[in-house]
């Protein structure tokens, strides 16, 4: 139904746009990893120096565990917040489900900045939560573990990615027909084996989907560390950040970013494939 | 509307989901409240009500120099992602080409991928053409990486359009030209704003990737990063309660529009799905 | 392009002059072919409807016809000129669809007036021609409304007076009526009837609904696997069905399987006298075409035999008969209701009403 002049002229301005912004600047620095940094200078001689220093220095294997282990506890509690969010909206509420989901999404519009900002004031010595528990009389001393801290780094992003990780939970299980849950109460199934073994596989998909999104994004976050993570909360993409900033190494910078390049997208795909065996028509 | 299933377990997963809703809510709560304590921040409770914060913030010609910035780039990068995004959208749509499924992966990449990644090889791009960091490279980052966002949102609204109506267009006479301006926008208007806005909220709160392409003026998130380092004051508690209340404003009027954009779609006049062409 | 039962020689039809010419058609998705090698004529003025299953190839040849769809094979000729090079824009052929697309965002008057638009025509003729068909169709009271305030029967006629407005050579009709219910279906039925007879455009309808069919065409095209069966008259198709497929999609009918030799045909229990070479054959034989024997006897002209009652439908005027006849032979029977019968009756039929049928 449309002509070869109609589908030219609609594919190639965005193919055009894209293979200039995003693939010549992700090639690009591909390529700056293979460079190296001589006497304060980048040169541009070809090498595998680079990754060489990622594998064989356990300080980046060091930060990039405790990285990934950050993401994991944002992504796992995440989930534990969310889905049974997700949950409780899509089978227990009834007239004003749409209005508590709009409730719960509309922090995903507050800036993330805010946010990070609100938890920094909330956790510190001389913050809220602090001041609250010594009204209480709960401590009698600033506890300090509270920020600057992986803990603080995981409460925030867990913040920041709950809503993230409910909304394909929510479409998930509000597109399991009904029927299937009446079905299975009909067959003599309990509420928890009717949610084990029918609500929760039908909801995989969307599982999936969030806790890629949440685990991804934490992954390369650099931003919560610098406001709530201190010395100890420090993560890989604060290392990239400082290599591209005061001390000065882009290709070892850009060999950092190429891996987590390279993690994510092989997560993406570990992710859609594990979709596709676990969805169900 | 779904009618809600007793599973036993209603009072504990309702409470539990308060307590999920609260732990979402307390910290805007706690910043709000606390922009006008005149105590500033921390410490509690909150004693003193002022708005001394918020005229501090309205005579800081700095934060407004910044809200300017961020609404250019973000009205460019509307534009920007807008236009890429229709045409990426229609693409994916409608034509097939060899490289379309790479195509759709690199379109959507940015969505997914830390924005620390989108920005660097950007900033690499940026010096390797000799392109100086000002608010062109940040409005370069923001459009490139918010077409994915525009493509998302309107290839959903191209998938909700009835093609029989084109066909119905083309049936009556109308080229595909006057078919495209008559019939195919008219009735991505409501996704076409909704994109809209959606991208102004993203590019206004947009850190990451501009932190990297950012020459010599602000935008307002960086901003206020800047003044986040040297220490707190709770004038920022005023500035981030301000974009807090904006963007409710906006995201109550996204929301409004999307249900009506639902309401007005074929879908819901013609109880028929749509027919497969089998016969 | 040489005549045969399935595609009579035009004479046959009962309109004017030839308006579309479909030769040597073919339409190829992938490996399957969906349409193989169809060749028809339509008339001007005539009501063909295109009658199939669904996977028959009956919407896809009439997406060849408007233009969403070229021909794999084969030529598509109006008027004198190649039809199927052009795009559907400049074709003088419009289609009323099956959900009928009506554009949400403009009311029922500029729905119709779409046409007119986008062809530049005077305003002043465009609201003449709109008032003139949304007459036709009785919606004169609802220019100003939107199609989802409408029901599904007036957003019908709306579609349909879109397309009429255009005053179009052909009208393509998909499966029109197929949303509608039983009752506003029947009765959009016979609008539709005097509708084309009022204005004598060519209509070329599409439905899987034989009895729509027989009700309202000058002529009808079975279709079947994207061939065409038999193409002619519904009395023509009824009472003498080209194949046996066309015999039972039509109506209900009872298949005799059997052998002719010496010029007798043999179908299991039945057995008379016929004018056929020697060779397997498939009779049909409608229902209603068989009676009870009076007085257990048979004129020359009939054929006898006896059945064990198995099944009684009462039908109001009607009782539909499922009678065993031994050797695993059951006809269905179709006779006046006259109560409720058992056991073993005679029954007969007229020689002639035993039509043979290719398999």
């Amino acid at each position: 139904m449309y002509s070869r002049t109609y589908k030219s002229l609609v594919s190639i301005p965005p193919l055009l746009w894209v293979g200039v912004f995003l693939l010549l600047p992700y090639t690009l620095m591909f390529a700056h990893s293979l460079w190296a940094v001589r006497d304060g200078v980048m040169v541009h001689q070809w090498n595998w120096d680079n990754y060489k220093t990622l594998f064989s220095n356990p300080l980046y294997a060091e930060v990039l565990l405790r990285t990934m282990r950050i993401a994991g506890s944002v992504t796992v509690c995440s989930l534990l917040l969310g889905y049974p969010l997700a949950y409780y909206l899509a089978f227990q509420v009834g007239a004003r489900k749409e209005l508590q989901y709009q409730l719960v999404v509309v922090p995903l519009w507050v800036s993330y900045l805010v946010r990070g900002y609100a938890w920094k004031t909330i956790l510190g010595s001389d913050g809220v939560l602090n001041g609250f528990l010594q009204y209480l009389h709960l401590t009698h001393e600033p506890v300090g573990f509270f920020l600057y801290s992986p803990f603080a780094v995981v409460l925030m992003l867990t913040h920041i990615y709950t809503p993230f990780v409910f909304l394909p939970i929510y479409a998930a299980l509000e597109h399991i027909p009904r029927p299937l849950i009446e079905a299975s109460q009909d067959l003599g199934a309990s509420s928890w084996q009717t949610f084990w073994r029918v609500i929760l596989p039908l909801s995989m998909p969307g599982l999936l989907a969030g806790a890629t999104f949440a685990f991804v994004l934490s992954l390369g976050d650099f931003l919560a560390p610098l406001l709530v993570g201190g010395p100890s909360g420090t993560m890989i993409a604060n290392v990239v950040q400082s290599l591209f900033g005061a001390a000065f190494d882009w290709p070892l910078g850009a060999a950092i970013s190429v891996g987590i390049l390279v993690i994510t997208i092989s997560l993406l795909f570990l992710s859609e494939f594990l979709e596709k065996q676990w969805a169900f028509k | 509307m779904k009618a809600p299933l007793s599973t036993g377990r209603s009072s504990l997963l309702a409470i539990y989901a308060a307590f999920v809703f609260a732990f979402i809510y307390l910290p805007i709560v706690v910043l709000v409240v606390y922009s006008f304590n005149r105590d500033g921040v921390g410490g509690f409770p909150p004693r003193h009500f002022t708005l001394d914060w918020y005229s501090q913030l309205f005579a800081d010609s700095s934060i407004w120099d910044s809200v300017l910035n961020s609404l250019v780039v973000a009205g460019a990068s509307i534009v920007l992602a807008l236009t890429l995004g229709l045409l990426a959208a229609l693409a994916l749509d409608r034509a097939s080409f060899p490289g379309k499924a790479l195509f759709r992966r690199l379109v959507l990449l940015p969505l997914i991928l830390p924005g620390i990644i989108t920005g660097l090889s950007l900033l690499m791009f940026a010096k390797y053409a000799d392109l100086p960091l000002s608010l062109w490279t940040v409005f370069l980052g923001h459009g490139t990486a918010l077409i994915s966002v525009a493509t998302t949102e309107l290839f959903a609204g191209l998938q909700k359009l009835d093609r029989a109506q084109e066909e119905a267009s083309l049936d009556l006479g109308a080229t595909p030209w006057q078919t495209f301006w008559r019939i195919t926008l008219p009735n991505l208007k409501l996704s076409l704003i909704a994109a809209g806005l959606l991208i102004f909220t993203l590019s206004m709160d947009e850190i990451a990737v501009t932190f990297f392409l950012i020459g010599r003026d602000n935008t307002l998130p960086l901003e206020i990063w800047g003044r986040l380092r040297r220490g707190i004051t709770p004038e920022i508690n005023a500035v981030s309660t301000l974009i807090f209340a904006v963007s409710l404003g906006l995201i109550v009027s996204w929301y409004h529009l999307r249900s009506r954009s639902l309401g007005a779609q074929p879908g819901s006049y013609s109880n028929n799905l749509r027919t497969r062409r089998t016969s | 392009m040489s005549a045969s039962p399935a595609n009579p020689p035009l004479q046959n039809s009962a309109k004017g002059a030839l308006l579309l010419e479909l030769r040597n058609v073919g339409k190829r998705f992938g490996a399957t072919d969906v349409l193989k090698n169809i060749s028809l004529n339509i008339a001007s003025g005539e009501f063909l409807t295109l009658l199939g299953e669904s996977g028959s190839g009956k919407t896809t040849l009439l997406r060849l016809i408007a233009g969403f769809e070229r021909p794999s094979s084969g030529e598509i000729w109006m008027g004198g000129r190649r039809l199927d090079c052009q795009p559907p824009y400049k074709r003088p052929v419009n289609t009323v669809f099956q959900n009928y697309a009506l554009f949400p965002h403009l009311n029922a008057r500029d729905n119709v007036a779409y046409g007119l638009r986008v062809k530049s025509t005077p305003a002043s003729e465009i609201t003449g021609r709109v008032e003139e068909a949304l007459s036709m169709v009785k919606m004169r009271g609802f220019a100003a409304s939107r199609p989802s305030q409408l029901s599904g029967g007036q957003q019908q006629r709306i579609a349909l007076a879109r397309t009429l407005v255009n005053h179009p050579q052909l009208l393509l009709l998909d499966e029109p009526l197929s949303a509608l219910d039983a009752n506003l279906r029947k009765q959009m039925q016979s609008e539709l009837k005097a509708l084309q007879r009022q204005i004598g455009i060519t209509f070329l309808f599409v439905t899987h609904d034989q009895e729509e069919a027989m009700a309202l065409s000058d002529r009808i095209a079975l279709l079947r696997d994207g061939a065409l069966e038999q193409v002619a008259s519904p009395r023509e198709v009824y009472a003498r069905p080209a194949t046996a497929y066309t015999a039972q999609f039509i109506g209900q009918t009872n298949l005799l399987r059997g052998e002719v030799r010496g010029c007798m045909a043999t179908c299991g229990a039945l057995r008379w006298p016929v004018d056929e070479a020697d060779g397997p054959v498939i009779f049909s034989l409608r229902p209603e075409a068989i009676r009870l024997a009076a007085d257990g006897k048979r004129q020359t002209n009939e054929v006898k035999f006896r059945g064990a009652i198995r099944q009684q439908l009462y039908g109001g005027s009607s009782e539909l008969l499922e009678v065993d006849c031994g050797n695993d032979q059951t006809l269905r029977i179709r006779i006046p209701a006259c109560g409720p019968l058992t056991g073993e009756h005679d029954f007969v039929f007229s020689m002639s009403d035993a039509i043979r049928v290719q398999e």
